[in-house]
């Protein structure tokens, strides 16, 4: 199937008589079909990427009045666990109060939170996705009294912030806007 | 296969490959020096077509079937949302759908080019019997696939075509049933079609591979019939018909591409936009175009046949007619003893031929009628018929398609002169020696 | 040469008499309009879509569905995001289970279907007197000529001929197969107020609706057309190259 020249033992095929054209039939013809199979192969490799029914369904609504303080709800988005946790004074004074500077993804609990009472993260550890305990009453929070990933060991903070373990980022912030005071839409 | 070694100006990692897996050596020895007859048209660019045709159908179906889910209730839905939801799906399943047309039509031309030219004779009856067991897997396989979407012809062909096998005297039955996996066409069926939809392309892939070994072990035959005399009857494959192949298919792909993007559904037929309804059989169901001589030989046998100690029942006979339109071709190398192989030599044969052809088509329309209709057929934009019944005619062509096999050919095997051919393929002089 | 041409002509012979489906016999042939998504380069009009909408919203989808098209397929209408919230928002949905475990109604949202008339077939069967109104996505490619064939049909009914006896709940339809169609001819001149000057006529509403129900099947028709005339710009222009190239390597062959 390839157009490109190889070596030929018969003699009609190494003497053409007009070499300069023969190449740039070669050539040009050789490039377009190139591009031709690479243009054939996109719309195979395209059409794997997420459909616009998919897409679509990206948002998920989220009813905040159900949840007490100090109490945590695991909701679906993207077919991914959301943590949204209704945080205490204390776990936000505990988050507020720690030298980022020592922390292995510096961020500040304040640009990861709209309101501080409110904590909303993808409930997927950063190292290899499994998903961290803590969003239950009895479960092991871990050293930092947030999150704990039973795979591997990571413990994350009342922030959703990586301190201890292999992870290498905090809990991913997700896009998410209040619609009132009792409602997020996430995504 | 590598009597010759290949001594590539190469060194280094080919040469050190080569020496453990000799690709290089292969491709050289398939592809560079295999001579082909230098003599052969553009009929013979329709091998290789099938060929890329296959790929691209497998390449296509792949990604579909990432898409696809396999169950009566999804089925449908999941085809359209592949044509809705899914980038490009609607694309890909076109050229799908499209392609298995494109398919029939190619291997048709390479069938008929075949017949044309004798390339089943010796010593090529192996090479052509792997073509047949070729054009039965894709006959199965383009069936199955055609049940997939799940719409009313999809269900109804199913039914009608599983149906066949109880035509099977005493255990007919009990094949069907086991064919559907329960008492109708469903679930199950829908199910294991897919599995044999997805696998059967890749035992037509192995089957390819044998033609292809069968095919370099004496060569192409050529339009002349004649065996290669001298060196200079040959040229290597390529560039020459590595270019020739290249530039067929892009043509090839014009035709496939004018249907894909501006009469997508022209080869299809409305009713499978319907879903699957196994309460209502849509008024005319018909198979694809592709099946529609089979299936019209299957309709011409409407009678029993006494056979004194047993009756063929007419469902029977014509599911034997129908089976046996297919095996009555790996008898034609020892139907067909004629020793010139073209029709370009044979003054009797070629004119057969045609008739044959003629039948043949003739077949497929009366496949698209109703058996008690006038036969008609659309000739340049007009209607011609003859008031003659559809069954008639179908009868008639059929007794025709199998009376050339089993009858002209033998016979013509005997008085056909034998005229005067080629001397050489390069030296084209006619001399009364045999081709052989 | 001349057996060649023999055979080419006796070949395009061969494939110039296509097998032709057959027919239903009585079944008149509707008659060609001339649509703007036709052609090589055919688009939709997509002022004519939102009008065709529009007659299906207001008319056919008191009993018909139109299972396969979400509220965020009619972007492809000229609708702004806005318009469709607000669109489907008029629109009730069942969701759930919530965390009671019951089943509830919301507003629909652009990502949801088209909520249709009725719950199932049953349902539909039993508030049409036995008959079942089509889900109309696919209607369009579901006939043969469909375009023209939904657009007749709905232009087509007629008094019933003095010699047929039509029976309770049927209406006579030209271009219905057998005649007989239990849908009663859904439109009058006036019914559907049109925002713009269009003519508000039963034909320009057939025409509308028909049009809308071509998207509706193939919504990706003008995407097609449009990636149509580059493939085959690009395949032809690639076939040329491979003629002249394969020209020039098969100059050398002698006694070909």
């Amino acid at each position: 199937m390839a157009t490109k020249k190889t070596s030929s033992s018969h003699p009609a095929a190494d003497a053409p008589k007009d070499p300069t054209k023969r190449d740039f039939l070669a050539m040009a013809s050789g490039a377009v079909a190139v591009a031709g199979a690479a243009g054939a192969a996109w719309p195979l490799l395209d059409s794997l990427r997420p459909a616009a029914d998919v897409l679509a369904l990206s948002t998920t609504e989220v009813d905040l009045s159900k949840i007490p303080v100090g109490q945590s709800l695991t909701v679906m988005w993207r077919g991914k666990p959301v943590f949204v946790k209704h945080r205490t004074e204390e776990e936000i004074a505990a988050a507020k109060d720690v030298n980022i500077s020592q922390l292995p993804d510096p961020e500040t609990d304040d640009v990861r939170v709209k309101k501080p009472e409110w904590l909303v993260t993808v409930g997927v550890c950063t190292h290899l996705g499994c998903v961290p305990t803590g969003q239950g009453m009895t479960d092991n929070k871990g050293e930092f009294n947030g999150w704990f990933c039973p795979c591997h060991g990571s413990a994350y903070d009342t922030s959703g912030r990586i301190r201890k373990g292999p992870a290498p980022k905090n809990l991913v912030v997700p896009p998410y806007a209040f619609l009132n005071d009792t409602t997020i839409k996430i995504g | 296969m590598a009597s010759t070694v290949y001594n590539p100006n190469t060194k280094g990692w080919k040469e050190w490959l080569d020496h453990r897996l000799p690709v290089f050596t292969f491709m050289d020895h398939e592809l560079n020096k295999y001579p082909t007859p230098k003599n052969l048209n553009y009929w013979w660019n329709f091998g290789s077509l099938a060929g890329i045709t296959l790929v691209i159908m497998i390449m296509t179906g792949l990604f579909l079937a990432m898409h696809y889910t396999s169950s009566t209730t999804l089925a449908f839905n999941s085809v359209e949302r592949i044509m809705r939801d899914v980038n490009g799906g609607w694309l890909i399943r076109y050229v799908h759908a499209n392609g298995a047309s494109m398919f029939f039509m190619v291997v048709y031309i390479h069938i008929f080019r075949g017949l044309y030219f004798g390339s089943y004779k010796p010593p090529r009856e192996v090479l052509w019997a792997l073509g047949v067991v070729i054009f039965l897997l894709m006959m199965a396989t383009a069936f199955m696939g055609y049940v997939l979407p799940w719409g009313q012809m999809s269900f109804w062909g199913a039914t009608v075509i599983t149906n066949l096998f109880s035509a099977i005297p005493v255990i007919g039955d009990t094949i069907v049933t086991w064919l559907w996996g329960g008492f109708s066409v469903d679930n199950p069926t829908l199910t294991r079609f897919f599995a044999l939809h997805f696998l059967m392309p890749f035992l037509i892939v192995g089957v390819v591979i044998l033609h292809i070994v069968a095919l370099h072990r004496f060569g192409s035959n050529n339009p002349l019939g004649i065996d290669i005399k001298e060196k200079k009857d040959t040229i290597p494959f390529h560039p020459y018909y590595t270019i020739k192949d290249m530039y067929g298919l892009g043509v090839f792909l014009c035709i496939w591409a004018a249907f894909v993007f501006y009469a997508p559904n022209y080869l299809g037929h409305p009713d499978n936009y319907t879903p699957a309804n196994p309460m209502v059989t849509p008024a005319h169901i018909v198979p694809e175009w592709y099946f529609l001589p089979f299936y019209a030989i299957l309709r011409a046998v409407d009678f029993n046949i006494p056979l004194g100690f047993y009756t063929i029942e007419a469902k029977l006979g014509g599911v034997i007619a129908m089976f046996g339109s297919i095996l009555v071709l790996f008898a034609l190398p020892w139907l067909d003893k004629h020793p010139v192989r073209s029709a370009r030599f044979r003054p009797y044969y070629k004119w057969i031929y045609w008739t044959w052809i003629i039948a043949f088509v003739t077949l497929g329309q009366t496949g698209a009628l109703l058996p008690d209709q006038p036969f008609y057929f659309i000739f340049f934009g007009h209607e011609v018929s003859f008031g003659i019944k559809t069954i008639t005619v179908a009868q008639i062509s059929t007794f025709w398609y199998f009376f050339v096999f089993l009858g002209v050919m033998p016979i013509l095997s005997k008085i056909e002169p034998v005229k005067a051919l080629p001397y050489s393929i390069s030296n084209p002089v006619l001399t009364a020696k045999e081709g052989k | 040469m001349k057996k060649t041409i023999f055979s080419l002509v006796a070949s395009a012979l061969v494939f110039a008499s296509v097998p032709v489906f057959a027919g239903g016999g009585a079944v008149l042939e509707p008659p060609q309009h001339p649509w703007s998504f036709e052609g090589v380069t055919g688009k939709f009009d997509k002022q004519q879509l939102q009008r065709g909408f529009q007659v299906y919203k207001e008319v056919c989808s008191t009993c018909h569905a139109l299972s396969k098209i979400a509220f965020r397929n009619l972007s492809d209408l000229g609708y702004s995001e806005d318009e469709l919230k607000a669109l489907a928002g008029q629109y009730k949905v069942i969701d759930g289970p919530n965390d009671a475990g019951d089943m509830f109604e919301r507003p629909a949202r652009p990502s949801d279907i088209i909520p249709g008339p009725f719950a199932n077939e049953k349902a539909a069967r039993a508030a049409n007197g036995g008959a079942y109104p089509l889900d109309l996505s696919l209607i369009a490619k579901a006939r043969h000529d469909g375009s023209n064939y939904v657009r007749a049909l709905l232009m087509g009914y007629e008094n019933a001929p003095h010699d047929m006896k039509m029976p309770d709940g049927m209406y006579y339809n030209k271009y219905f197969a057998g005649h007989q169609i239990a849908m009663p001819s859904p439109f009058s001149d006036g019914a559907v107020d049109y925002q713009d000057n269009s003519p508000e006529t039963v034909q320009q509403y057939a025409t509308d609706v028909a049009a809308f129900l071509t998207w509706a099947a193939e919504p990706k028709l003008e995407t097609r057309k449009a990636l149509g005339l580059r493939v085959m710009t690009f395949l032809l222009s690639l076939t040329v190259l491979l003629y002249l190239y394969k020209r020039k390597v098969w100059k050398d062959v002698k006694g070909h």
